[in-house]
């Protein structure tokens, strides 16, 4: 590589050949294998058949979520007699939308009344739903739960970080296109001086060039700078118009060094990883419409709820459950069954005196819950769209708020609107924010995104504030694991102990997505329906 | 979100810590209330015990250490006996218990035992013995 280009932009050649190599590697490898059908494959195989007569095999399940509701659904199809024991008052679990008028009474008992106008929401927990999450779609079809695109990448939305830019928001659009006309640039020019002889022909290299010209917006001479070439990526400094104003002004593209050292390409990723990818989904009117929409299917009376468990045991002929009885002042009941699936959190179930084996109680024990903090902030008006042409989408940010989300729906009718206004995911700050009062997280989320859009000091109206450690049903957010932790404990947590078995995001290989809890209890109760119609 | 994508994302915000760390705080400059500074990072940036407290364990613990019950509990610091040998808190602070996530590993040596002093002197706690950064270093994994 020409040592001009290498000098002060970080880049150096063994970087950028490991770079193309790796992507070449994995293009060629991705279409292998989809050619053999590899790559489409889910683990999600359609509606679940469970035939055999289990003759009147009862069985009890704890926790209402989508895992245990889903638990419930498919056995119940199959001729099981199924009940749910369920600690709230309402179905869904995680599977959770706040609206105006509801209250919400946090650990340390903070309550919050959501005063958001009608049709507005926060959803506290899961958000969003790729469409490789082919569970969730399929019961959402069934079920009836009308979905409508999720926007995760606006090109118009903003990267920020406190320090890059000096504190100012940039386009999504125009770092990513400067980053890959950057990068483009150097590749190309590289290319041509001979860097890469020794690893790619020299037809290749032509048609190397070729491409990055086109997908890097380079001009004639493989340079990325202000011109039509690039205005096609990263937009006008002037849009194109009409009449004797039209004539539109091309950008001047921010300097690599500028790029790389604010560090907004961190954002990027978003956009790349495959659980992100384009296209995403959401309910209609909330995330929680999926929970709602499962409780209606179920037979009438099936979920107990203010249900408390507190001892699960169980010998060779069934399962007996205890609970507190929280509408009738706590009164002890018991609920049994031939066989049980709990589908509560690890950070509830390890509290709970449970008779199943010292290697299902490690792997109960094993997994600490990730922290997350959600909070709503609802405006006058629509400022994003009015004043910054933001419908939908994303803007990432280095301030402890992380995320600025804009609502995927009810686009350019005006009125007011509510914005994910803080979205922490572990990390010091996650914590940071579920020890403030409710009020504060909200003043501070104010506070934070009014760097990014100053509208907010003068729009806001009312906001909410979820902080998962702080969520009396589940105490955390979502199963934390480690590689090692799934070494010893994964198979140990999913297997049979005599009639108990688990269910939930813990239980698998994607853990804090709903899709997990719905595919590992339709793995829990296909092998729960073996065992039985074997006995 | 998964695991991966989680590390990936903590790998990042790691490998640019430094470069952040060295600005000027300017996530305090808009901050509506005399209230404490955030933690930049991937490391908490509160110094001694009490702050640690307040801005960290309250979260669960809550801000006098009497625990909270929902489905389940977070055990109260008040009066808590299991906190009269000094190993216990620390080894929770560092491998997590149950649910409790490991919140030591993005602790010094030193808040570790910050924090852990204060506990066991505070909420009617009388532990005289306490914990030295050295100690924690050799109780990590």
């Amino acid at each position: 590589m020409g040592s001009e280009m290498a000098e002060g932009s970080g880049f150096s050649r063994r970087n950028l050949i490991a770079m193309v190599g790796a992507a070449a590697g994995s293009a060629a490898a991705y279409q292998v294998m989809t050619s053999l059908g590899f790559a489409e494959e889910s683990p999600y195989r359609g509606p679940i058949r469970l035939d055999g007569d289990p003759k009147g095999t009862s069985v009890l399940i704890l926790g209402a979520g989508l895992a245990g509701m889903t638990a419930a659904l498919e056995l119940h199809r199959a001729g099981y007699r199924v009940q749910i024991l369920e600690y709230n008052t309402r179905a869904g679990g995680r599977n959770w939308s706040l609206r105006g008028g509801d209250t919400y009474t946090e650990l340390g008992g903070a309550t919050q009344r959501c005063e958001f106008d009608a049709g507005l929401y926060l959803n506290p927990g899961p958000w969003r739903i790729p469409y490789h999450h082919h569970g969730v779609l399929d019961y959402c079809r069934r079920l009836g739960v009308a979905l409508e695109p999720f926007v995760q990448l606006n090109h118009n939305a903003f990267l920020h970080s406190a320090a890059g830019f000096n504190g100012t928001p940039q386009r999504i659009r125009t770092v990513k296109a400067d980053f890959d006309g950057a990068t483009a640039e150097l590749l190309a020019k590289a290319t041509r001086k001979g860097a890469l002889d020794a690893q790619v022909s020299k037809e290749d290299q032509e048609i190397l060039i070729e491409a990055l010209r086109s997908l890097g917006g380079l001009d004639k001479d493989l340079a990325y700078r202000a011109g039509p070439d690039s205005a096609e990526f990263r937009g006008y400094a002037r849009d194109p118009g009409g009449g004797l104003s039209a004539r539109p002004v091309d950008g001047e593209p921010m300097a690599l060094h500028d790029i790389l050292t604010g560090r907004l390409w961190r954002g990027l990723q978003n956009f790349l990883l495959y659980e992100f990818q384009t296209t995403m989904f959401q309910p209609v009117g909330g995330m929680g419409r999926i929970g709602e929409a499962f409780a209606r299917a179920l037979p009438p009376d099936t979920i107990r709820y203010g249900a408390k468990v507190t001892g699960l045991a169980q010998d060779a002929h069934g399962v007996t459950a205890t609970y507190q009885d929280l509408g009738q002042g706590g009164a002890i009941r018991q609920a049994q069954a031939d066989w049980c699936v709990c589908a509560l959190p690890l950070t509830v179930l390890s509290q709970i005196p449970t008779q199943v084996g010292p290697k299902m109680k490690a792997a109960i024990d094993a997994v600490p819950y990730a922290s997350s903090v959600k909070v709503g902030l609802q405006f006058k008006r629509r400022f994003w769209e009015e004043d910054e042409h933001i419908f939908g989408g994303i803007s990432y940010t280095d301030l402890p708020i992380r995320q600025i989300s804009y609502p995927s729906t009810g686009y350019n009718a005006g009125g007011k609107g509510v914005l994910l206004g803080a979205y922490t995911w572990n990390g010091p700050n996650s914590y940071e924010f579920t020890a403030l009062s409710p009020a504060e997280r909200v003043r501070r989320a104010v506070a934070y995104g009014s760097q990014i859009h100053p509208q907010y000091r003068t729009e806001f109206e009312t906001g909410i504030a979820v902080a998962w450690h702080r969520v009396p049903f589940t105490l955390g957010c979502a199963g934390d694991w480690t590689d090692a932790a799934r070494a010893e404990h994964y198979d140990n947590l999913c297997a049979i102990d005599g009639r108990i078995m688990l269910a939930g995001e813990h239980a698998s290989y994607i853990p804090a997505w709903q899709e997990s809890a719905i595919l590992s209890a339709l793995d829990a109760v296909t092998r729960l329906h073996k065992r039985v119609l074997a006995a | 979100m998964n695991m991966s994508s989680i590390a990936r994302t903590a790998a990042v915000l790691l490998a640019t810590g430094v470069a952040a760390a060295a600005q000027e705080p300017a996530t305090s400059a808009a901050l509506p209330s005399a209230g404490p500074p955030m933690s930049e990072g991937q490391g908490f940036t509160e110094s001694g015990g009490a702050a640690l407290y307040a801005q960290v364990c309250a979260a669960c613990h809550q801000a006098g250490g009497e625990g909270a019950t929902g489905a389940a509990a977070y055990p109260a610091l008040l009066h808590n006996e299991k906190l009269a040998s000094a190993g216990y808190p620390v080894t929770v602070l560092l491998y997590g218990q149950r649910g409790m996530p490991p919140l030591g590993r993005m602790m010094s040596d030193t808040q570790v035992a910050e924090v852990v002093n204060y506990v066991r002197t505070q909420f009617g706690n009388r532990y005289g013995d306490a914990v030295a950064p050295e100690d924690v270093k050799a109780a990590r994994p």
